[in-house]
C-alpha cells in the first residue's frame, strides 16, 4: 500500500499541469512547429512570440486595458461592500436578510443576459469603450460578491469590539478605518482576490462593450488569425502571461482564503 | 460624582428588556449586579455606558443628565466577558489606545501604560498581539485598557466567566486591589452570588428585566427583602416551602412543626413562605433550632470537603449543603436538620418579614 500512495496525487497533479504546460509548451514554439508536428518540447526554441507580445501595442495595450478596469472594478467594488457589508452583520432592519438574497441572486443570471442592455445604456452616456464602462459593468457580479464574503469575516468579529473602541473614545469613521478595516484585513483580501479574478476571467460584458480603446487582452487572443495567417505561437504566449497576474495574487491571498473558508464563507 | 438612573426603562419592538429602573450608585463605591443569564445585566451596564439609549426615563451623572450624550464623551471604560482587544494592536498599543485617541503626549502615554501593565503583570508581554497570549493574559489587557484612563465608571461584565478556574481565583483577588485608590464607580456584573460577597460593596439583585433590590451586600444577602431576591442571591438555590402559621406554631405540610420564635408572635394566623438556605439544612444538628425533616435523596454533588444533597420532600425539592463527605445512595431516605432560627419568612407577596 504504501508505496503507490505518490501515485494517484501525481496523477492528479500531471493531469492538472498538462493544459498548463502545453500552452507554455506552445508558446516557445514557431507557428509552423505546432501545425506541422507533434514535438513534447520545442525543438526549435523561440522567444519571438513573448517579443511580439511586448512590444507591439495592439497586443501589451490589452494587458494595461484588463489590469485598469480590473483594479479600477475591484477598489470600487470592495470599497462599495465594506459599508454594505458592515450594515447587514451589525444592523437588524425590515427586510434585510430578503435584501442580501437579492443581492445574491445578481450573480445567478449569466452575464450575456446583461449584455445587450449595457451596450445600449453605455452607449447612449458615452461610456462605450472605456474602462470606466467595463468596471462599472462587472461591479454586478463583483458587489455582492464581496458583501457576501465580508459580511461572514465582520459577522466573526465580536460586536463587543465596536462597543469597545467607542468606550475609548472612537468616533465611528475612526474605529472603521483605524480598528475595523485591520482586523477584517483579510476579508477584505479575500473580498479582492475574487473581484479581481472574477473581472479578469470576465470576457463577454468586456467584450461587447469595448472596441479598440479599452479593449481586454482576452479580446485580443480571440483574434486567432491575422495578415500573417495563424499565429498559434503568438497566442499561447499570450495565454500564458494573463495566466500570471492571477497566479500572482492567489500567492499571496492563499493564506486568507484557507480563513474563509474556514469561516463558512468563499 | 455619582451616576442615577431614573426611571430607565429598555424596550426593544414589543419585548421590555429592562423594566422602569431607578437606581443611584455613589463615587468610589464598587456595585454588583447579580442576576441569572438574561436577567438584564448587561443591558442595563450599556444603557449605564451611553451604549444604548434608554426608551424611557433619564441617566444623570455628576448632577447631570447624560441620557442623549454619546458614550464618547461620557469617561466611562468597560471589559466584557469575551476577551476583546484590538487582534492588530500589540498589547502596549491596546493599553495605550484611549490614551491615544483623548490625544496624550507619548511620553505620558508610556509612563502610565507601562506603570498599569506592571500592577497587571503585563509587563514582559508588552511587544505581543493579544492572540499570543493567554485567556488570562488577554483578559488582563482588557482590563489595563479600561483602568489606564481613568475613568469616572467603570463597568466590568462577568469578565472572569471565561476564565478557567485557577485564573478566575487568581484575578478576582487582585480586584478589589486594583481599585483600591480610584474613586470611580464600580459596576460589575456576575452569575455567582459568591462574587457578590466576596467584594461586598453594594449588590443589586436583577430578575428578567428588574432590579428587585439594591443595598449594601452583606445586608442584602442576610435579609433579602423579597423573595426572588433570597432566590437570586442563593447558590445553591435557596429551599422554599409554603407554610401555615397555626397559634404558636408553624407548620410545613406533614414535615415539619416548630414554635414560632417571639419575635414572629405578633403575626396572624395564616399562609407564608419559608425561606432556608441550603447550607443550613446539615446532616447534623446544628443551630438553636434545629428541626427534623425526612426525606428521598435524589442526587449527592460531593465537592471535596462538603456535600451538596438534592431531596426530596413531599413534592418540593429541597438542597442540603452539608459538611463531610455523605455520599447517600438515589432513592434512600436521609434524615436532615434545618436550622429554623435561620430561616427567613415571607409573606404572600413575596416581601420579607422583618424581625
Amino acid at each position: 500500500m504504501r508505496r503507490v500512495t505518490w501515485l494517484v496525487p501525481t496523477l492528479y497533479i500531471i493531469f492538472l499541469m498538462l493544459p498548463i504546460y502545453w500552452l507554455l509548451n506552445m508558446s516557445f514554439k514557431t507557428t509552423n512547429e505546432i501545425l506541422g508536428s507533434f514535438t513534447l518540447w520545442p525543438q526549435n526554441f523561440t522567444v519571438e512570440n513573448y517579443v511580439k507580445i511586448f512590444t507591439d501595442p495592439t497586443w501589451y495595450m490589452g494587458y494595461v486595458n484588463s489590469l485598469i478596469y480590473v483594479s479600477f472594478n475591484t477598489v470600487l467594488s470592495v470599497a462599495v461592500a465594506l459599508p454594505a457589508a458592515y450594515a447587514f452583520s451589525r444592523y437588524r432592519f425590515t427586510g434585510d436578510k430578503h435584501l442580501f438574497f437579492w443581492l445574491l441572486t445578481n450573480r445567478m443570471a449569466p452575464p450575456a443576459v446583461f449584455a445587450l442592455p449595457f451596450f445600449q445604456l453605455y452607449s447612449a452616456i458615452n461610456l462605450f469603450d472605456t474602462h470606466i464602462a467595463v468596471a462599472l459593468a462587472h461591479t454586478l457580479f463583483n458587489i455582492p460578491l464581496a458583501v457576501w464574503i465580508l459580511e461572514g469575516f465582520m459577522s466573526g468579529v465580536p460586536k463587543e469590539l465596536d462597543e469597545t473602541a467607542y468606550v475609548d473614545g472612537y468616533s465611528f469613521p475612526r474605529f472603521f478605518v483605524k480598528i475595523f478595516i485591520p482586523t477584517i484585513a483579510a476579508g477584505i483580501g479575500v473580498a479582492a482576490f475574487f473581484c479581481f479574478m472574477f473581472s479578469w476571467v470576465e470576457l463577454l460584458l468586456a467584450k461587447t462593450l469595448t472596441s479598440v480603446e479599452a479593449k481586454p487582452i482576452a479580446a485580443t487572443m480571440t483574434r486567432t488569425a491575422s495578415t500573417a495567417g495563424y499565429e498559434l505561437g503568438l497566442l499561447a504566449a499570450a495565454g500564458t502571461l494573463t495566466i500570471i497576474p492571477g497566479a500572482f495574487v492567489i500567492y499571496f491571498v492563499r493564506n486568507y482564503i484557507a480563513k474563509g473558508f474556514a469561516l463558512g464563507r468563499v | 460624582m455619582s451616576l442615577e438612573l431614573r426611571n430607565v426603562t429598555k424596550r426593544v419592538g414589543a419585548e421590555t428588556h429592562i423594566y422602569p429602573t431607578d437606581l443611584k450608585l455613589e463615587a468610589g463605591s464598587f456595585n454588583t449586579l447579580l442576576g441569572t443569564t438574561l436577567a438584564g445585566k448587561t443591558t442595563l451596564m450599556l444603557l449605564m455606558a451611553g451604549l444604548e439609549r434608554p426608551s424611557d426615563g433619564e441617566i444623570w451623572f455628576d448632577g447631570k443628565d447624560v441620557t442623549g450624550v454619546a458614550v464618547q464623551k461620557r469617561n466611562v471604560s468597560m471589559v466584557y466577558q469575551q476577551f476583546i482587544n484590538y487582534p492588530h494592536l500589540t498589547v502596549f498599543e491596546n493599553i495605550a489606545s484611549p490614551l491615544r485617541v483623548a490625544g496624550t503626549p507619548s511620553q505620558a502615554i508610556k509612563q502610565r501604560v507601562e506603570s498599569i501593565a506592571e500592577l497587571l503583570k503585563l509587563t514582559p508581554m508588552l511587544q505581543r498581539r493579544p492572540s499570543e497570549l493567554s485567556g488570562g493574559q488577554q483578559q488582563r489587557t482588557a482590563m489595563a485598557r479600561a483602568l489606564v484612563k481613568e475613568a469616572d465608571l467603570v463597568l466590568l461584565d462577568e469578565p472572569l466567566a471565561n476564565l478557567d478556574f485557577k485564573l478566575r481565583e487568581e484575578l478576582r483577588d487582585e480586584l478589589p486591589r486594583l481599585f483600591a485608590d480610584r474613586h470611580c464607580i464600580v459596576v460589575y456584573a456576575t452569575t455567582e452570588p459568591s462574587e457578590a460577597l466576596l467584594f461586598g460593596g453594594h449588590t443589586a439583585t436583577l430578575y428578567e428585566g428588574r432590579v428587585v433590590e439594591f443595598g449594601p451586600t452583606g445586608t442584602l444577602y442576610r435579609k433579602p427583602g423579597d423573595i426572588i431576591s433570597a432566590q437570586v442571591f442563593s447558590d445553591p438555590p435557596i429551599n422554599i416551602a409554603k407554610i401555615s402559621k397555626a397559634g404558636s406554631e408553624f407548620v410545613l405540610g406533614p414535615q415539619a412543626r416548630w414554635p414560632v420564635a417571639e419575635r414572629y408572635a405578633s403575626l396572624a394566623d395564616g399562609d407564608y413562605t419559608l425561606g432556608v438556605r441550603p447550607h443550613h439544612v446539615t446532616t447534623e444538628k446544628a443551630g438553636a433550632l434545629p428541626v427534623v425533616v425526612d426525606g428521598k435523596v435524589m442526587v449527592t454533588e460531593l465537592s471535596g470537603s462538603e456535600s451538596i444533597i438534592h431531596f426530596t420532600m413531599g413534592e418540593r425539592t429541597w438542597v442540603s449543603q452539608s459538611h463531610g463527605i455523605h455520599a447517600f445512595k438515589v432513592g434512600s431516605d436521609a434524615r436532615l436538620y434545618v436550622d429554623m432560627a435561620q430561616a427567613l419568612y415571607f409573606d404572600a407577596d413575596g416581601r420579607l418579614i422583618a424581625a
